[in-house]
């Protein structure tokens, strides 16, 4: 009398269909992933060594190590961090926390969409023109990330908004009520509680110009440039690029090489992200409601 | 004990949201050190009067203030400083809002941000306000815990702990005890009768009871306008103008 009816095992019947073919999806996502990193590992892993890291490229690039396009890579995602986060946190700052909604506010939003979805060859020409030839910068670490920057910030706008938004309102109005000005409710409820957030945002953003190509080929990377950048004006190699480089444009490169670069360039992106995770689990659990 | 010197005057105040009326005409006084009790239905305007009071309209999309409001005589508009005029008029929300910081730091929050840094100082304020509030000896041997994990009565103590802060004029409570139980709300409106000796307070509550039990005097607002203005005890003994708000009063409607 109490036992389920026909309809009740019929639904549970449903139900882990559903579950199974979701998971399926779910597993057939992570295959090429998998596929991928085994392949690099595979055949990039006998690449590795000291001198693979740390030596310059020898021999029209077929030997030798990466050392230059591992130091410019990190050159060119540390100068557009440092121009995007800063830019990219004030302006979701002043998009989420005061701008009125009005005509010019709804206009910049849609404009960082936009901006969001021009292919990075667009960009890679705007840092030409913009920052190449008009600003005078040449063809150097500064332009390439000043390049990667805008190709970047609206990931960080959109995140650092997002994440600002999931303060509860209330908490600013507490405040606010308290005699508290708009940059006291920032400064000391708002941002605390939004940071795992803008961190996310960032993450993200390292990623993305880590393993850009197109935005850095004309404004500041190099085709092969045995010694270290010095400085912003300076010219650098860039992992992404040499990847490129070894893998269509010089011959005789053995097949190990571009894996190993491809391997490094992937590893690089891992180990940032795994540590940002991992400082934004920290975070997270400092968070208090 | 009840003064006679108004507090706050009101008059022809008349709020909007984006072209939409919330409240209008409404005319009263609120004098120093009594307990103002506003009564009414949802939607009869008395939270928005409360927000026109500490002017959270400059804050507030599409919000509207006409008429005037003069504090001590001077139109709240007329405070070049919103932040100065905020810090003397305290308001405690509906739900309460413990911030997720320390509770020490809740309390400590305001006076901190008003530049007061001397530990000693703060101490004492925040001892002060979580004792006026009654939940200073729940929680002062936890002072570092989180205001945020307390429960829903504490919280709300809490919040008047740090609308205390500051030491305001006057104290607006916008139905503070909707998530509040029944013992922890007896609690409050004791400290609230304690409270009337210093500051006045402004007691919107969407219980009736309360108001009899707490406000010298008594507004009701009904869609949008205050129907009337009284003596508590005159409105529930029958001494009325609008035969609604005795409707109101022995639950006829509302």
């Amino acid at each position: 009398m109490f036992g389920p009816a026909e309809y009740n095992i019929r639904n549970e019947r449903t139900e882990r269909l559903w579950r199974i073919l979701f998971l399926v999806m779910t597993i057939l996502l992570i295959i090429p992933v998998l596929v991928i990193l085994a392949t690099l590992i595979v055949k990039g892993g006998p690449a590795l060594s000291w001198e693979f890291l740390f030596d310059d490229p020898k021999d029209g690039m077929t030997k030798g190590g990466i050392f230059p396009a591992l130091v410019g890579t990190i050159w060119l995602v540390t100068v557009a961090l440092l121009v995007s986060v800063p830019l990219g946190v004030a302006a979701a700052l002043y998009l989420s926390e005061y701008a009125p909604d009005n005509l010019f506010t709804r206009a910049i939003n849609l404009a960082i969409i936009n901006l969001a979805g021009v292919p990075s060859i667009v960009h890679a020409l705007f840092g030409v023109g913009a920052f190449v030839i008009f600003f005078g910068f040449g063809t150097s670490i500064l332009s390439a990330s000043l390049t990667l920057a805008i190709m970047t910030l609206p990931v960080v706008i959109v995140a650092t908004k997002e994440s600002l938004q999931a303060v509860p309102y209330a908490f600013r109005e507490a405040c606010w009520s308290m005699g508290a000005t708009r940059w006291q409710t920032i400064r000391r409820v708002v941002l605390p509680n939004a940071v795992s957030g803008i961190l996310t945002g960032i993450i993200l953003e390292v990623s993305r110009t880590t393993g850009e190509t197109a935005p850095i080929m004309f404004t500041g990377a190099a085709f092969f440039l045995p010694f270290l950048p010095e400085g912003i004006f300076d010219q650098t190699m860039a992992l992404s690029l040499h990847l490129f480089v070894v893998s269509t444009q010089v011959p005789n490169v053995p097949e190990h090489l571009p894996y190993g670069v491809a391997l490094v360039l992937i590893a690089m992106v891992l180990i940032m992200n795994s540590a940002s995770i991992a400082l934004r689990i920290y975070l997270r659990s400092l968070k208090k409601w | 004990m009840v003064g006679t010197v108004p507090k706050l005057q009101v008059r022809g105040l008349a709020i909007s949201y984006g072209g939409k009326p919330a409240l209008s005409g409404v005319n009263l006084e609120i004098r120093e050190n009594e307990i103002f009790g506003i009564i009414g239905p949802a939607n009869a305007g008395k939270t928005s009067f409360l927000k026109s009071i500490n002017r959270m309209d400059d804050f507030t999309v599409g919000m509207k203030v006409e008429g005037s409001i003069l504090f001590e005589g001077k139109d709240v508009r007329d405070w070049r400083n919103v932040y100065a005029l905020r810090q003397r008029i305290g308001v405690v929300f509906p739900l309460p809002v413990g911030l997720p910081l320390g509770i020490y730091d809740n309390v400590a929050l305001a006076p901190r941000l008003s530049g007061i840094r001397r530990r000693s100082q703060l101490d004492d304020i925040v001892e002060r306000c979580l004792t006026r509030a009654a939940l200073w000896d729940e929680v002062k041997d936890r002072l570092n815990s989180l205001g945020s994990l307390l429960s829903g009565g504490q919280q709300q103590r809490l919040t008047i702990a740090r609308a205390l802060s500051q030491s305001p004029e006057i104290l607006m409570l916008d139905e503070f005890s909707i998530a509040v139980d029944p013992v922890t709300t007896m609690r409050i409106e004791d400290v609230l009768r304690e409270l009337r000796q210093e500051l006045t307070i402004i007691l919107v509550t969407n219980l009736v009871q309360q108001a009899r039990r707490l406000a010298d005097r008594t507004a009701f607002f009904l869609d949008g306008s205050c129907v009337e203005v009284g003596d508590t005890e005159d409105l529930f003994m029958g001494k009325v103008q609008s035969s609604s708000t005795t409707d109101y009063i022995t639950g006829r409607f509302g």
